[in-house]
C-alpha cells in the first residue's frame, strides 16, 4: 500500500497518558439516567416497596408504640417535642439513605459485574464520568423519591414542627446524593457478594446508632465522637433541624460533609470504572 | 487515487505485567477496506481490537484511529466507531427496539433520528418482529446481529468486529455475512477478527495472521495462499497409528504435513499426487482432494491448526 500520510501518523507515546477532562466526560450524564428510567420498567417493585415501607413501620411501632410510654424528649434547643416528631426526621433521612443504597450498591454490582452494563456504555463517546454521575443521580432520585414519600406521611400525621420543613425535600436529596456516591465508589471495588454483605453489616448499626431513636448525650463521649464520624449522623441532625425547625450554624457543616462525600465518592467511582473498562 | 489509512498501528504492545499480549504490531488499514485479524486462542486479536477502539490504553508505539489518538481522543474516536466485541453486552433490561435508541442516546444523537433509525436497523438485521421482546428471548444468532445493529446507530465510519460469527449455526453465518457484505458495499471499514478460514476469504479483501502478539504474515487471502501453500491440497488418512509410518513413504510427492488424524500432501495437482500415492502401492483409508485455504498457510506458518 502507498497510503502514506506522516500527518496521521500517531504520535510517539508519551510518558502520560494525557487523559483530560474531555476523555472522562462528555456533558451527557442524562442518557445514563435516561436509560436508567426506562430499565425500572423491569425493577422489582416488592424490593422497592419494601425499602419504603420499612421506615415507616419503625415510625409506627417506635414513635406511636414506644412514644406512648417515653412521651417527651427535648429538641437541641431544649424544646420539649413528642417522641414520634424526634424519630421521624431521623427516618426520614434514613429513607432516603435507604433509596440511595438500593440503587447504588446491588443495582450497580449487577450491571457491573454479570450485566456488562457499563462496559457497554463506555464503548460509546460517553465518558466514566457521565456513568457515575448519571448511575448516582438515579440513586439519588430513587431516594429522594421514597424521602418525599416519608415526608408527606410526616405532613399528615403532624410531625413537621416548623414551617423550615419544605427544605427537609431538598436536605433528603443531599442525603441520598451522599451515600448514592459513596455507595457507588464502595461497590465499584467489590468484586464478591460476601464483600457486598459488609455493606449491609455496616448500615444496621449505623442505622441504630446514629441518633436515630434517642440523643447522642446517652453515649460517653468517645462514642460520640465515632458516632459523629458517621455520614448518617449528619444527615439525621440536618433533616431534624429543618422538621422541628432548630436551625443553627451546624447545619452547614452537616452539608459540607455531604459535599466531601459527594466528591469522594464522584471521583472514586469515575476512577475506577477507567480503570475497569479503559485500561 | 491513494486514500488517506484510517487505522494506523506502528509497533503497537500491550502488556499485562511482564506478559506482552500485542507484542509489536504494525499495520494500516484503509477507508472502505475490509481487514481481518486471524489467528488461534490467545494470539492478541481482541486486545488490538480494544486498543483500536479506544477502550484499552497500548503500553507502547503509537496508534491512530482517523488521524487521532486514542490516549488523547477516545470519546472522540469512539463516537466514530461501531463496536461489536467477541461477548455480546447488549442491555438485557431494556427491549430490543430500547437497546438501539439508548445506545444512541449515549452518543448523544437526537431521539427523533434515533427512533427513524432504530427502526431501519431492526429492518436491516432482520429483527423487526422482535422490536419489543426482551433481549433474553433472542436467539445467539438474533442476539449477534442485534449487537451489530446497535454497533451501527452512529453511522460508523469503522466497525469493529471481534468474532463476529463465532458459535453461530451455517444459516446465521450465512446472513450475517450477507449483512457484512452490504456494509462494505456502502463503503464502511470492516475490521474483523476469526478463527475461520472461510469466513477470512469470504469477507476479508486483506488479513494479517497473528501468533503470539506478532504477525505471522500479511496479504491478501488469495496472495497468502499463493506464497505460503500450493494451489491443491491431498488428504490422505491411513488411520490413527500408521499416518506418520506411511508418510515417510509419501517423500518427494510434495511437502508432508503430518496431522494425528491425516497427512496432507501439498501439491499442484491434487489428482496427479494421488496417483502418485497409488502407484507406490499405498493404500490410504480415505483421500480427498481439495483446493488450498488459509488453514494450509497458517498450518505453514505456526505448525499448528488453527482450530484446536
Ligand atoms: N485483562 C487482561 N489481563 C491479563 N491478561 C490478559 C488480559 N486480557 C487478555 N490477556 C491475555 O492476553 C492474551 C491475548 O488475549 P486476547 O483476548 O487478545 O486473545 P484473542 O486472540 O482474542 O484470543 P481468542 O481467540 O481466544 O479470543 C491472552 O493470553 C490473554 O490471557
Ligand atoms: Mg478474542
Amino acid at each position: 500500500m502507498t497510503l502514506r500520510d506522516a500527518s496521521l501518523r500517531g504520535a510517539p507515546q508519551r510518558p502520560s497518558r494525557g487523559h483530560g477532562v474531555a476523555a472522562l466526560y462528555a456533558g451527557n450524564a442524562r442518557s445514563v439516567v435516561g436509560r436508567g428510567l426506562l430499565a425500572t420498567r423491569s425493577t422489582n417493585w416488592i424490593v422497592v416497596l419494601t425499602g419504603f415501607v420499612e421506615p415507616i413501620f419503625y415510625l409506627l411501632s417506635l414513635g406511636v408504640g414506644l412514644g406512648a410510654y417515653v412521651g417527651t424528649v427535648q429538641d437541641a434547643a431544649g424544646n420539649d417535642i413528642p417522641y414520634a416528631a424526634y424519630i421521624a426526621p431521623a427516618l426520614l433521612a434514613v429513607s432516603a439513605m435507604n433509596g440511595a443504597i438500593y440503587d447504588s450498591t446491588w443495582n450497580v454490582f449487577f450491571k457491573l459485574n454479570y450485566q456488562k452494563t457499563y462496559e457497554g456504555m463506555l464503548t460509546t463517546s460517553l465518558g466514566p464520568f457521565d456513568v457515575a454521575l448519571g448511575e448516582i443521580v438515579l440513586a439519588l432520585l430513587r431516594g429522594g423519591a421514597y424521602g418525599l414519600g416519608f415526608l408527606l406521611v410526616m405532613q399528615a400525621a403532624g410531625l413537621n414542627l416548623a414551617w423550615t420543613a419544605v427544605f427537609a425535600l431538598p436536605a433528603v436529596l443531599v442525603v441520598a446524593f451522599g451515600f448514592a456516591s459513596l455507595g457507588m465508589g464502595i461497590t465499584s471495588y467489590l468484586k464478591t457478594f460476601q464483600q457486598m454483605d459488609w455493606i449491609t453489616f455496616f448500615l444496621l448499626p449505623m442505622f441504630l446508632l446514629s441518633a436515630t431513636f434517642y440523643p447522642l448525650a446517652v453515649y460517653p463521649e468517645p462514642v460520640q465522637w465515632a458516632v459523629m464520624a458517621l455520614p448518617l449522623w449528619h444527615g439525621v441532625e440536618l433533616v431534624r433541624g429543618l422538621t422541628t425547625g432548630v436551625l443553627g450554624p451546624a447545619m452547614l457543616v452537616h452539608l459540607a460533609y455531604y459535599a466531601v462525600m459527594i466528591a469522594v465518592g464522584l471521583a472514586f467511582t469515575t476512577r475506577r470504572l477507567r480503570a475497569l473498562f479503559l485500561d | 487515487m491513494p486514500s488517506t489509512p484510517v487505522i494506523v498501528a506502528a509497533d503497537l504492545v500491550k502488556k499485562y505485567g511482564d506478559f506482552a499480549a500485542v507484542d509489536g504490531l504494525s499495520f494500516e488499514v484503509a477507508p472502505g477496506e475490509s481487514f481481518g485479524l486471524l489467528g488461534p486462542n490467545g494470539a492478541g486479536k481482541s486486545t488490538t481490537m480494544r486498543m483500536v477502539g479506544a477502550v484499552s490504553t497500548r503500553t507502547s508505539g503509537s496508534l491512530a484511529i482517523l488521524g487521532l489518538d486514542p490516549n488523547r481522543s477516545g470519546p472522540e474516536i469512539r463516537s466514530r466507531l461501531g463496536v461489536v466485541p467477541q461477548a455480546d453486552n447488549l442491555d438485557n433490561e431494556l427491549r430490543v427496539r430500547d437497546n438501539l435508541i439508548v445506545y444512541g442516546r449515549y452518543f448523544g444523537l437526537p431521539l427523533r433520528h434515533l427512533r427513524r433509525r432504530a427502526d431501519e436497523l431492526l429492518e436491516f438485521a432482520q429483527l423487526a418482529d422482535r422490536a419489543g421482546s426482551k433481549v433474553d428471548d433472542l436467539s445467539g444468532g438474533m442476539k449477534r446481529r442485534l449487537t451489530i445493529a446497535r454497533a451501527l446507530i452512529n453511522d460508523p465510519r469503522i466497525l469493529l468486529l471481534d468474532e463476529p460469527t463465532t458459535g453461530l449455526d451455517p444459516q446465521a453465518r450465512h446472513i450475517l455475512w450477507d449483512r457484512l457484505f452490504r456494509l462494505k458495499e456502502q463503503g464502511t471499514t470492516l475490521v474483523l477478527t476469526t478463527h475461520y478460514m472461510d469466513e477470512a476469504e469470504q469477507l476479508c479483501d486483506r488479513l494479517i495472521v497473528v501468533d503470539k502478539g506478532r504477525i505471522m504474515a500479511e496479504g491478501s487471502p488469495a496472495a497468502l495462499i499463493r506464497e505460503h501453500s500450493t494451489r491443491e491440497v491431498l488428504e490422505v488418512r491411513f488411520g490413527s497409528e500408521r499416518n506418520a509410518g506411511a508418510a515417510a513413504d509419501l517423500e518427494g510427492i510434495g511437502r508432508l504435513e503430518v496431522l494425528p488424524d491425516r497427512v496432507l500432501v501439498y501439491a499442484d495437482s491434487g489428482e496427479a499426487a494421488l496417483e502418485e500415492v497409488t502407484r507406490r502401492g499405498l493404500q490410504p483409508m480415505t483421500s480427498l482432494v481439495r483446493r488450498s485455504s488459509l488453514e494450509d498457510v497458517f498450518l505453514r506458518l505456526t505448525g499448528r491448526s488453527l482450530i484446536e
